[in-house]
């Protein structure tokens, strides 16, 4: 019973997420241009568009190897499964004994290396410049989120998902100010990760965008949907992330029927549909800062995250 | 079994005397580097043999220092690093049988080398033990020096003396320190006397320079990135694959198993922090370096740094009493020494295929080599995704077992070590996100983009017998991905030889534990893999179903830029990026200040005729600071011992006559005593 | 159970140690001046629920006062002055922003090892709450020491007096409080006042606008000649070409 409740759970965790993914970005997209006084594509144009690039021929370059083609599936495959791993309605999934937020850093870093990869494949400037940058600002990335993770670990005692979760929801924690600055330092880290504002600007489809797009240059048709999807995968499962980690209320257990699932659902959509809101309001308001301002960015993020774990080294020396 | 293994070491020893008369001969030299494969799949037999049996007992040599007789004894921890040992020999043997080293100086040496690290592991008395590290040094430097005929080799070889000779100097006088206090060299007679005080105090610090100059720990890690480069690319593999491990053998042989159960906490703290400024450094360099032999010297810096983190957290949870925890943190240790074995000897075996088949090692002369030797490029991927700690690949099992520890090292109650371990962790993953930076960089460079030179433009795939060279390496490095649990398993007994019989290697069936009890963490590769293939199959199917046109081939888009012209058949170089330009975002974050990094951009004024210029240079501050006043040092002293030859018959013996009496006062006071 | 309220005065005191870092972290003198008017919000909000967990009225009027005064006078004045006197708009650091985090955050930690074994027997959040005010005491102190900038270094001053009236209110029973920081808060405003003062009278003996000029971080014609090392960020801009200008725009 407890296995067949896991799997439902999971397989409909997939399909939401699957289903949910294009219309984060189209969400976020039509949030901005509305508070940018602009109408707005309608939040399903992503779908759209994928429908759209899936029908075209794909083009590649004369000296593309088998990296170009092999790349975009790879980056695709990665993310979904670590989507896979994130809980969303529901804990205590068949993956979730998988779900390790170590295995989920370096699932996004295989789906990293994928996209940068691609991005020199054909040996381009401006692929070369978005595939430096894009590791470049992972090596500040990286420690800043596996220190918040420490804080995690710290009070559930474990770097599974699942159970920190579960921990946070369940447990007496309070309102913690470790926890405030962890979830800063992650929010920070998850701005960076996904190229969004004051790292990157996701708005511009031009050669002068820094990092994400300037790896994408050379890809077309099923290719470029792949790489947008796995863009939008990887949006939701940062709001995901954060939605599972710090705003763990009203997730349903997997064994408590559908019911309680139908609530953890509508939780999850109010939580995303939050953060959205959130990030809409946040990339209207901020500026892009330039390029060798990032690692400041980041380094606070990591300094905020060695301080939230000296905060709970002293608690818990405490306690 | 030991027999066997006294055996395997005397048939290496006369391999070596026979090499010398078949060296010359290409058909001798591949008989030779046959007899080394022979010998080392023997090893890796025995190795395993001895981890599933078991075995403590101890042999003595019938011949040995005058005081004794040289012990042999093969035990868990012997037995690990053998199989390491083992299997990067093998590999790397197999590569030289396919490319006999051009110069047949590196031909006798090299099965020595192998004996003198066979001998360093199996030995079980301190003396075998520095009389195997000495001929392992002196049989590498042979082999470093082999071809001297250029100025910088030359160098690297002095270099790498110099350093051999400092490891010799500590490491003996750290042996000298444990055996004047229990008053025996065999390791059973060290193990039943551990030093405490400040005598332990002097042991750690001698061991860890000792060992820690000879596995290239910062800051004693500088000649690795020059002395790699001037060996032949087998040898460079062995040398960072084995020769590095045995040095960390040496490190876990003195510090974990020799000096007792019984150290404080504080002990693991120099190994942490020397770690993870190794580790960070290394990976820094690795992410700066344009030539393929150096950048991968300078990984291999950044993963004995990750290796020395894990036993210095393994020394530092068995002082807080954490058993599981500290056999987390050894786990670790062990297993990312064999999977970096095995990988790092993969990816210096295809840096020597590319410079064969390419003809440089420089990054900047090499490019799109994927369309040429697509064979090589499949298995430089695997070493790279493998060297940047992707998962399924083995370097993310022992990786993660490693963060696992240090996120772990807040239990040790501790204010003072919880913020190192915290530190600590942001400095591995640092060095983590390095390390894949650095990698991305050798194979986009290396194996995409277009040539850069017609001489690259010219590779071919590489011979079959050396495919097999890359194949082999490839293959593993992707079982041992995927099979974690049974390699840990097996390294149970190495486990119990640094920890105590109680340790319990983190692994359950196919899976890793990281943490302990209900609350651990689960890394299972099988299942990953798995979900990876059929969610691959399924978006695969998804895709073409909607996308069902094939792809069409067309000229490059490249945001729009011209095609370059006609005189220019592999394009405009500079539209392609470089291995400074790809440096450069990183150059400029971290390189400034960690490895003093300096940029200087000359733009001539409008009108000006000149052309314009860029430089961009770094110097590893462990150079300037370490190596030049120590060779300052040698020169004031070298320069003072000239005076001797000045000396009078007179005074000359007067000197000898000195120094005799002095002798004879300290033995007086020695006995008074 | 009565651990939400204590919860909230701990996470009121922990944004009072963001907000310093954010401080820090501002290379702009107007942002640091926002979010010096930020930070003077909370420390009113933390006022004004330890008035009411406390059940002490009187902190009210500090949590008024500091308001009134630090959230929305003080501020203003200083942008105002900012705006009559032209005042270059980046901040000058003595230390670069990466070195004075992490300097900030060393200063935490030492402050963290300080407090917790001279209050050893009050409870956990209590001491918590000691240690984050003495954080932002040092981090204002850090902050007065790392800025060349005249305005920078009085907010380090008022922020630091911030962390002083935190560590005051959060001390239930601790007498005098209102009237500490009263007292405090006048002395804070004689600086500024001389502070403007001494500027006014600086502005007008110096006429050397090229001194200032040569303050400016975004000198249009140095900046592309910029050789690597300290500032160099800019001297990429010849080698990455076109984009260099375009990653600004």
């Amino acid at each position: 019973m407890q296995t067949l409740a896991g799997l439902l759970t999971q397989a409909l965790h997939l399909a939401l997420v699957l289903l949910a993914a294009p219309l984060v970005v189209g969400c976020t997209r039509w949030l901005k241009a509305r508070m940018m006084g602009r109408r707005g594509a309608p939040p399903w144009q992503p779908v759209r568009d994928l429908a759209k690039l899936l029908r075209k021929r794909p083009v590649l370059a004369e000296n593309a190897s088998l990296v170009s083609e092999a790349a975009p599936y790879i980056a695709v495959v990665t993310t979904l499964v670590a989507l896979a791993l994130v809980p969303s309605f529901a804990q205590g999934m068949a993956f979730a004994p998988l779900g390790d937020l170590l295995l989920v850093a370096g699932l996004l870093a295989l789906a990293r290396v994928a996209l940068v990869l691609a991005g020199m494949d054909v040996g381009t400037a401006f692929g070369g410049m978005g595939a430096a940058r894009e590791v470049s600002f992972s090596a500040f990335a990286e420690p800043a989120l596996l220190v918040a993770v420490l804080s995690f670990a710290i009070l559930a005692g474990s770097t599974n998902l699942d159970l920190v979760a579960a921990t946070f929801r369940d447990g007496q924690l309070g309102l913690r100010v470790s926890l405030a600055l962890a979830a800063i330092a992650m929010l920070a880290v998850a701005l960076a990760d996904n190229a969004r504002m004051p790292v990157d600007n996701p708005g511009t489809h031009l050669e002068l965008t820094m990092v994400h797009e300037a790896m994408l240059l050379e890809s077309s048709g099923r290719h470029l949907a792949l790489w947008e999807f796995q863009a939008a995968l990887k949006l939701e499962l940062w709001l995901a992330l954060l939605a599972a980690v710090f705003l763990p209320f009203g997730t349903a257990a997997a064994g408590a029927g559908p019911l309680a699932w139908g609530l953890g659902l509508l939780a999850w959509l109010v939580k995303m549909a939050g953060l959205t809101l959130a990030l809409a309001v946040f990339e209207s308001a901020i500026a892009k800062m330039r390029v060798f301002r990032v690692p400041e960015f980041l380094g606070a993020a990591l300094l905020l995250a060695l301080l939230a774990a000296a905060l709970l080294f002293v608690s818990t020396g405490l306690a | 079994m030991l027999t066997a293994l006294s055996l395997v070491i005397g048939a290496l020893l006369l391999l070596g005397l026979a090499a010398v008369p078949l060296a010359p001969r290409a058909a001798g030299a591949r008989l030779v580097h046959g007899g080394c494969v022979a010998a080392c799949v023997l090893l890796v037999v025995l190795a395993i043999w001895a981890l599933l049996a078991g075995g403590g007992a101890v042999l003595a040599l019938p011949f040995g220092p005058p005081w004794g007789r040289a012990l042999l004894a093969l035990d868990g921890l012997s037995a690990w690093f053998l199989l390491v040992l083992g299997v990067t020999g093998a590999i790397a043997s197999l590569y030289a049988m396919a490319r006999p080293p051009a110069r047949p100086g590196a031909v006798p040496p090299y099965p020595l080398f192998l004996a003198g690290m066979v001998l360093t592991v199996a030995a079980a008395d301190a003396f075998t033990l520095m009389f195997g590290f000495e001929v392992m040094s002196l049989a590498s430097w042979a082999l470093v020096a082999a071809d001297h005929a250029q100025a910088e080799n030359r160098r690297a070889a002095r270099l790498y003396l110099m350093m051999a000779a400092l490891s010799a100097a500590c490491l003996v006088p750290a042996f000298g320190l444990l055996a004047g206090h229990a008053g025996g060299f065999s390791f059973a007679a060290l193990r039943a006397a551990p030093p405490t005080g400040w005598l332990a105090g002097g042991v750690l610090l001698l061991g860890l320079l000792g060992a820690g100059s000879k596995a290239g720990l910062a800051p004693l890690h500088s000649w690795q990135p020059m002395v790699y480069p001037a060996a032949p690319s087998h040898v460079t593999a062995l040398m960072s694959g084995a020769m590095a491990k045995v040095a960390l053998y040496v490190l876990a042989r003195l510090l974990l198993d020799l000096c007792g159960p019984a150290q404080p906490l504080w002990w693991g703290v120099p190994l942490l922090v020397v770690g993870a400024v190794s580790a960070v450094l290394g990976a820094l360099r690795a992410t700066l370096e344009d030539d393929t032999k150096v950048l991968l010297a300078c990984s291999s810096i950044e993963n004995i740094g990750l290796i020395t983190i894990g036993l210095g957290l393994a020394l530092a949870f068995r002082g807080a009493d954490l058993g599981p925890l500290a056999a987390l943190a050894a786990g670790a240790a062990l297993l990312h020494i064999l999977n970096h074995g095995v990988f790092k000897t993969l990816l210096f075996l295809v840096a020597g295929s590319v410079l064969a088949s390419a003809g440089s090692r420089r990054l900047d002369r090499l490019g799109g080599l994927i369309h040429a030797m697509p064979v090589t490029a499949g298995c430089a991927l695997v070493g790279i995704a493998a060297a940047a700690a992707l998962p399924p690949l083995s370097g993310f099992a022992s990786e993660w077992l490693l963060l696992q520890a240090l996120l772990a090292g807040w239990r040790t109650g501790d204010i003072g070590f919880q913020v190192l371990a915290a530190a600590g962790t942001a400095l591995a993953a640092m060095a983590t996100a390095l390390a894949a930076a650095a990698m991305v960089r050798l194979f986009g460079l290396v194996f995409l983009g277009r040539p850069r030179t017609p001489r690259g433009a010219g590779a071919h795939e590489v011979g079959r017998l050396e495919r097999w060279a890359l194949l082999i390496p490839a293959g593993l490095t992707l079982l041992l991905g995927l099979l974690p649990g049974p390699m840990l398993a097996l390294a149970q007994p190495a486990l119990m030889a640094l920890l105590g019989p109680a340790a319990m290697a983190p692994a359950q069936g196919f899976a890793l534990l990281g943490g302990t009890g209900e609350a651990a963490a689960w890394y299972l590769p099988l299942a990953l893999l798995a979900a990876l293939a059929v969610a691959g199959l399924l978006v695969l199917l998804a895709v073409r179903a909607r996308s069902p046109l094939e792809t069409r081939r067309g000229p490059v888009w490249n945001g729009g830029f011209i095609n370059a012209p006609d005189y220019l058949p592999f394009g405009d170089p500079l539209s392609q990026p470089s291995a400074g330009g790809f440096a450069q975002p990183l150059r400029s974050m971290l390189g400034t200040s960690l490895l003093a990094a300096r940029q200087r951009v000359d733009m001539p004024r409008p009108g000006e005729t000149r052309a314009a210029g860029y430089t961009a240079s770094f110097a590893d501050p462990a150079f300037g600071w370490l190596v030049v006043p120590a060779a300052r040092l040698r020169d004031a002293v070298a320069k003072r011992c000239e005076t001797l030859r000045d000396f009078s018959v007179r005074r000359c013996l007067s000197l000898g006559f000195g120094t005799l009496l002095a002798l004879l006062a300290l033995l007086a006071w020695l006995e008074a005593h | 159970m009565g651990k939400l309220p204590y919860d909230i005065a701990h996470l009121l005191g922990g944004a009072m140690l963001l907000l310093s870092f954010v401080l820090l972290y501002q290379r702009r003198v107007q942002a640091v001046i926002n979010a010096f008017a930020v930070q003077g919000g909370v420390l009113a909000l933390a006022a004004a629920w330890q008035a009411n967990m406390q059940g002490v009225p009187e902190l009210y009027l500090t949590a008024l006062i500091a308001f009134v005064a630090k959230a929305v006078l003080i501020p203003l004045a200083l942008r105002a002055m900012l705006r009559r006197l032209d005042l270059h708009r980046a901040v000058e650091t003595a230390l670069g922003i990466g070195t004075s985090m992490m300097a900030g955050v060393a200063v935490v930690a030492l402050a963290i090892l300080v407090v917790l074994p001279i209050t050893a027997g009050a409870r956990a959040i209590a001491r918590e709450d000691l240690a984050l005010a003495l954080s932002v005491v040092l981090l204002g102190m850090l902050m007065m020491i790392t800025r060349r900038n005249a305005i920078s270094q009085v907010v380090g001053l008022m922020s630091l007096e911030n962390g002083l009236v935190l560590a005051a209110v959060g001390a239930a029973g601790m007498p005098l409080v209102v009237e500490l920081s009263t007292a405090a808060l006048v002395l804070v405003v004689f600086v500024v006042a001389g502070f403007f003062v001494f500027q006014i009278r600086e502005r007008f003996d110096s006429v050397d606008t090229a001194a200032l000029e040569s303050h400016r971080g975004e000198g249009a014609g140095d900046g592309w000649r910029g050789e690597g090392a300290g500032d160099g960020w800019r001297g990429d801009a010849g080698q990455d070409g076109q984009r260099g200008g375009a990653g600004q725009a």
